[in-house]
Formats: C-alpha cells, structure tokens, sequence
C-alpha cells in the first residue's frame, strides 16, 4: 500500500482498471461540473460516487475518511453523486487519496459503490442564491394528532372495487383516489357539471370546520385528492390548473415526511421539508406560479441537524444527509372554481391564455410571434429539464468538430446546453443561444457562450472557420427565415470555412429502416416516455423519420410558393398548426411537437406500474420538418457555397457546406 | 467574456453593417481565470486577432503588458505567446456593457455572459 513503491513496479490489472476509472471520474467532474481536479496532493479531494445523489449518506462516508485523518469539513452537495472532503493537511488527504480510490463502500440500498478520489484546489460548493419560502406557502406543523392521523389513513379504503364512485387509480408513480369531483388528468380538471355523489367523507366535517375557525383556511374546500406515494414514488412538477381550482389549496401529509419543490419560473428551486402530521398551504403566487412536484426516490436530501422539522432545506452542504422515505399518504384540498381565473400571473393562467391554437404565420411579424410564443418561451421555460435530457453529443456532429484543425475558430449557433462547446479541446468555440437560461447553463459549465439570434449573429462576417447549427433552423417558420438563418451562418464563415446543418426530418424511415426516434416508441411502450440512462438520451426531440418515398421537388416547390407569397399563400396562412405525436410519422411540414415535462425522470424502473402516465405540463414547439433535398435546395439559394456531403442521420438530414474562396467578394452577402 | 470572444462580436443593429465592430467595452467586473498554456493554440489566434480592437479593450481594462501587434517570429516566442495567451484567454470579463460604435446601442453582461439580443425592430432585414 505504499506509495512510494507504487512506480516500482508494474500495475496489476486491477490497479489498471482502478487508474482508468479515476481518470474517467475525473474528466466526467470537468466535463458535466466544471470541477477541475490537480495533480498534486492538496488538503482537498473530490469523492466521485460519494454523493447524496448515488445514495451514500453521511454517516457512511463520513467514518471511512476519518479513518485516514483528522476531517475539516465534508460538504454533500444536494442531488450530486459526488462530495469534497478537505482534510487538515495534505498528507492526511493523501492518505485518503491512497487508501480510498477504488475501494468499495455500501451505500443505504446495500449496494456496492467504488470511490474515486482526486485533489482539488479547494473543496467548495456554490450557494445556489438565497433560499426563502415561496410568497404564500406556509406549512402548519402538528395539525393533527397521532390518533386522527390514524383515523384519516384508516377511512381510506384502498382496496375497494375499481369502479367504485370515489374514483381510484393507480398512477405511474403513486396511487391516488377522488372525493367531491373527479380529477381528470388527461386535461388537468374536474367536470364541474359532475360532483361525484357523496361529497367529502363524513370525517372531513369536522377538520374543516376547525380550520377555517382557526383562519388557517378561508374557503371550505369541496375536492379532496387522496394521493398515496411509497418511497420511490414522485408527483411531476406542476401548477393546478388555475381555471379548475380557487386560489387556497391544502395538503395534509400523513404517514410519512417528504421534501417537496417548489420552483419558480426563473430556475430558483425551493425544497421544503413537509413533516409527518403537517399541512402545506399555498396560496397567492406559490399557488398560482410556482410550480410543485415530487422527485421519485428513496431518500430525501434533508437537514442533518436535529430539531430542523417543516421549512426550506438549506443549501449548507456541511448540514446535509438522507432520510429514507417511508409510505406517505397526503390529502390534497380544493375548491372547484366556478368563474375564469382572473389571477395576476397571465403566463401561466389558462383561464387568460389564448385559447386558440396558433396559425401558420402569414407574415415576418406573425412568424417572429409565432417562434417568440412556441420556441423561445417554451424553451426559456423547460431549460432545466431539456438540459438534463441532452447530455450526450451526436457522433457525427463530434466526428465534425474533432476533424477540425487545432485553432479553428467555431460558432455553434443554436447550442443549447453547450453538449458540442467542450467536445475538442483544441478549438476556440463560442456558444449563442436566445434562452437565457440555456446560456447560463453553459456558462455554468465554463464555456464561452453569448445570447444572441440565429438571424443575427452578433459575430463579425468571416471570422469563423467553421460553424456548426445542430436542430436550430427547422424552428423557424417561414422559408423566408429558414433561408436567412443559413444565410446568416455562410456570412460567418472566412472563405474556405465548413458549416454543418442539422434539421429534423419529415422522412422518419429512410431506406426502409425506422428512426431511433420511431424506435423508441416500440421498445418503450407501458416504460418511461423519457429514459433516463445513457442509451436514450435525445429521445423526445431530435431523432426524425416515415414518409418514405416523399418526393423531394414537392417539397422544394412549396419552398418557392412561399417566397413569392402573397396571395397564393394566403390559403395556407390560415391554417391551423397541427399538434404532433410524440415517437409517430409527421403527416404535416409545420407543426407544434409536445414537450412533457416530467419530474426527473426517476432512476427507479421497478416503480413504474401500469397505469395511465402522470401528468405534467406540456409545452409545445413549433417545428419545420424538411424533406429530403429540401435543406439542399435552401441552401442553392445561397451564393457561394458548395454542398460538400448531405446526408440522413437518425431522422436528421444533415449537409457540410463549404463557403467557397471567392475572389470576387469580401462580404458575400448572399444572392437571391 | 473572455477578450478573444469581444474580439469577434459585432453589433447587428439594422443599418450598421461592418461598422457594428469593435464593441466598446465598459467593464464593472473583471476576473482573471487561469487557463491551461498552450503556445500552440495560442500561436494559432494570432493572425484572427483584429489587433486594434483588442488593443482598445486591454486599455479600457487598465491591462499592462499587451504586445502591441504580432512581433516576428512568434511562434517560438514564448514571451510573447503568454503575454497573448493572459490577455486573449485568462481576462474575463463577469459584468459591464458593450457599446455598438455606429448606434450607441448598449448590451449588457451579465455573470460574464453578453445579451446581444435585438427587438424585431432594431435588427436587419
């Protein structure tokens, strides 16, 4: 176990493998954190797999690295499946560092976990901005006691018939039963035409009563969801559709704890903490903006301190371990609403949205809105979540950039979460997005990245060796701007410079072989909609293809309608944008593609029993699905370029332009 | 904001064309990153430098030590080429604006990232 002898002799298999293992853990901390680790031994280490989110706790990492010294400080970052440690000196953290890389400590499941320790300059954790409870929540600790606690979980009766009045099913992720009216999930409300006969259980009278006598309620409410969550189980984030229910909604937990989110629409995430025997009230805008929901696990990241009980959990990472969850049943009271809402929080308020679906945009204005309303708001608002889903850079896209000479300038416009900005380390990129949320998750991650629009790059002409647009000019919705985003990306290159183009495409099989994106659908149907492993990871969007014989020139053809407009395109102007099915053929070009949005999907498959899916919001986005020769075409109309490779790629056309060394201009702007 | 990417960004404000460039930097927060020494990655930047530009903004930073233009021979320089590499890669600039020089326009930065962004009306048709 010395380490002096370790450059002694030659490394055993075993020794090999470990090595390889802590060199991936390391580059995966650069890569997914923005951690950098060092070479030389510090007081400080990185725990890779020794996180709250792999399921270690505390109180069993904290007695393997005291063991190799005197511990400063051990900070559990929440959710991260990784921890730093800082030892008292270097050498203790050496030890450890010898001691513990590779070995195998069991987690609170009983699983085996390997360790992989690296130094760090500093053991430090980001406080995640100021945590307050969200304006209008309030939790009410020891509402009931143990024996009316026991009373309510006795009443109800999960066993009863399924066509019982009281309406019972079982959700993906949890069991739930409705009194006073049904709930429907396939449109987020009740049939407020058709109260459930009964009403609230006899038992509920005199709880009620006592509540609104004590001013914590004001309104009695008339709906109770009974919702039944075993560990592992979770509830998607979600506001409660305003036009469905008045402003005051409560929730009894009963049976167990459990840490609930609550997030508001900028990214600020607020877990609070709902004890046993607790009532969370949401009103005004926690009620109304802030959405809530339930990650499905087995453990909470919770205070490690006693006496913390109801509230926010911090972001001290010096504070913080797991509790195992345990059966927890909440009872959930409304008040059906009998007018419109009329709420100050338009955005999210169905009662004030347009209730018409959005036309096919007959002019620039009309398109700019379109892709304001059904691009970027959409993608502002699911930024997190569409993050967490686009972790896994397509090859060709990386074959691309690593064929790239070293020292290339390149844009990537349209990056998104910046999957493409860190691919080859040898190459100057910069990152433009128009979600602001987007960016900062690749700031976050340390790349160089600007908000700025695909029609004007803020980029000056010719400075770019190559450019890459992955699934970006299939948003825009007219062929007009379709066009100009291509155009745009040409006047970035220097002469010589390559562009690759991704877009969606209408054909989603291709040679008689299906998309990934088709694929899915089979292998996945009664699972997840969205997989959480590796294997899957771009599953809701980008993967494309079934028209099969689509022919091509009738495509390139409505590209020209359009561009000469006016009257004839009229007819079409009207129509309305058709809403897509996820994992099926496109039967239109223009169309709004769902985007569900999950909770984390939950590492835990075995949960999953089969009823109907959980609802959460949905979001949709507005989508041009080429044809084959159709992106071709639109870059024809470009001047100055030259096709070098075109191709299909799991339901992506896909070409590589060449901006040719033109003698004659400097700026070439393109020609019509 | 690092100064290798102010050297390449460019205001689109409608009817500005090519004299969108430079952006005028005001910087409120500056931090310098260390950034891994690759002398030939950096040799590599020099000739894409628009030296006038980058010149300005190391001035409007107070930046000591900025080569006044590529010097012969650089490539094997490593002076010079580490001198290049703190000014182009290490400076980063967390807070401040960009100035577009033909229509005054002002883009902020914030948490060291530029919002270029345009209203339907200002940018280029």
């Amino acid at each position: 176990m010395d380490s002096n002898h370790q450059s002694n002799y030659k490394l055993n298999k075993t020794e090999k493998k470990f090595l390889r293992k802590q060199i991936k853990a390391r580059h995966t901390l650069l890569r997914h954190e923005g951690i950098e680790t060092v070479s030389y031994a510090t007081q400080s280490l990185v725990v890779a797999n020794g996180g709250l989110g792999n399921s270690v706790s505390r109180s069993q990492l904290l007695p393997a690295l005291e063991k190799c010294g005197l511990v400063d400080a051990l900070l559990m970052p929440p959710n991260k499946p990784y921890s730093f440690v800082r030892y008292r000196t270097a050498d203790e953290a050496k030890k450890a560092y010898i001691t513990l890389n590779g070995k195998e400590i069991v987690d609170d499941l009983g699983q085996k976990i390997i360790l992989y320790l690296n130094f760090v300059e500093k053991a430090q954790w980001k406080e995640l901005g100021l945590q307050a409870l969200p304006p209008g929540l309030m939790v009410v600790e020891e509402i009931i006691s143990s024996e009316d606690e026991k009373m309510l979980l006795e009443s109800v009766n999960w066993t009863e018939d399924m066509d019982n009045q009281n309406v019972q099913k079982s959700l993906k992720h949890r069991r739930v039963k409705h009194f006073g009216y049904e709930f429907h999930y396939e449109n987020n409300n009740v049939d407020k035409d058709k109260p459930l006969p009964g009403g609230l259980p006899d038992i509920w009278d005199s709880i009620l009563e006592k509540w609104l006598k004590e001013g914590l309620i004001k309104h009695k409410p008339d709906q109770l969801t009974v919702n039944q969550y075993e560990p592992g189980h979770g509830i998607p984030a979600h506001i409660d559709t305003h036009s469905a229910f008045e402003d005051e909604i409560v929730s009894l937990s009963l049976g167990s704890e459990i840490v609930m989110d609550f997030k508001h629409p900028d990214g600020v995430t607020v877990p609070v903490m709902l004890p046993r025997r607790s009532l969370l009230v949401m009103t005004g805008e926690s009620r109304y903006l802030w959405t809530h929901g339930i990650t499905p696990r087995k453990f909470d990241t919770v205070q490690a301190s006693k006496g913390h009980k109801s509230g926010i959990i911090t972001s001290d990472v010096g504070d913080l371990t797991l509790s195992k969850r345990g059966i927890r049943t909440s009872f959930t009271l409304r008040k059906v609403r009998q007018t419109p809402c009329n709420c100050s929080y338009p955005v999210v308020c169905d009662s004030q949205m347009k209730a018409t679906p959005p036309s096919f945009p007959g002019s620039a204005r009309e398109a700019s809105q379109l892709e304001q309303e059904y691009v970027h708001r959409v993608y502002e608002e699911i930024a997190g979540h569409f993050s967490s889903t686009r972790h896994t850079p397509w090859p060709r896209v990386v074959d691309f950039l690593k064929a790239l000479p070293s020292g290339s300038l390149v844009a990537d416009v349209g990056c998104g979460n910046g999957k493409y900005l860190g691919i080859n380390k040898e190459l100057y990129m910069i990152g433009y997005d128009r979600s602001q949320n987007l960016v900062d998750i690749c700031r976050e991650r340390h790349f160089q990245a600007v908000i700025g629009d695909a029609l004007a790059v803020p980029l000056r002409s010719g400075s770019c060796d190559a450019c890459i647009s992955i699934a970006v000019i299939h948003h825009f919705s007219t062929a007009e701007r379709r066009v100009a985003a291509l155009r745009e990306l040409v006047r970035l290159l220097r002469p010589g410079g390559t562009a690759l183009i991704y877009v969606w495409a209408m054909e989603q099989e291709y040679n008689k072989k299906k998309s990934k994106y088709l694929r899915e659908n089979r292998i996945s149907q009664g699972k997840e909609e969205i997989s959480s492993g590796a294997v899957v990871p771009e599953s809701l969007t980008e993967q494309v293809p079934d028209v099969g014989n689509q022919d091509a020139a009738g495509c390139v053809a409505a590209i020209t309608d359009l561009q000469e407009g006016g009257g004839h395109a009229s007819t079409v102007t009207k129509a309305k944008l058709p809403v897509h099915t996820n994992r099926t053929s496109f039967h239109s070009q223009d169309l709004l593609v769902p985007w569900h949005h999950h909770g984390k999907p939950g590492k835990d498959k075995a949960v999953g029993a089969a009823g109907p899916r959980d609802p959460g919001p949905v979001f949709h986005r507005y989508y041009h699905v080429f044809c084959e020769g159709e992106l071709e075409a639109a870059c024809q109309t470009l001047g100055h370029v030259r096709l070098l490779q075109s191709y299909y790629d799991q339901g992506n056309w896909s070409i590589n332009n060449n901006k040719a060394k033109p003698e004659k201009l400097q700026m070439p702007t393109a020609v019509e | 904001m690092k100064l290798l990417t102010h050297n390449l960004l460019s205001s689109h404000v409608r009817g500005v064309g090519p004299r969108g460039f430079p952006l005028r930097l005001q910087a409120t927060e500056v931090r310098i990153n260390p950034v891994e020494f690759n002398p030939d990655f950096v040799a590599r930047m020099i000739p894409k430098v628009e030296w006038a530009a980058l010149l300005e903004a190391a001035d409007t930073l107070h930046l000591v030590e900025v080569p006044k233009g590529p010097i012969e021979g650089y490539e094997h320089d490593e002076k010079f080429l580490r001198q290049m590499h703190h000014v182009l890669l290490e400076v980063d600039v967390l807070e401040g604006t960009l100035q577009c020089p033909e229509s005054g326009r002002l883009f902020p930065i914030s948490r060291g990232i530029p919002n270029m962004l345009l209203s339907d009306e200002e940018t280029e048709t």
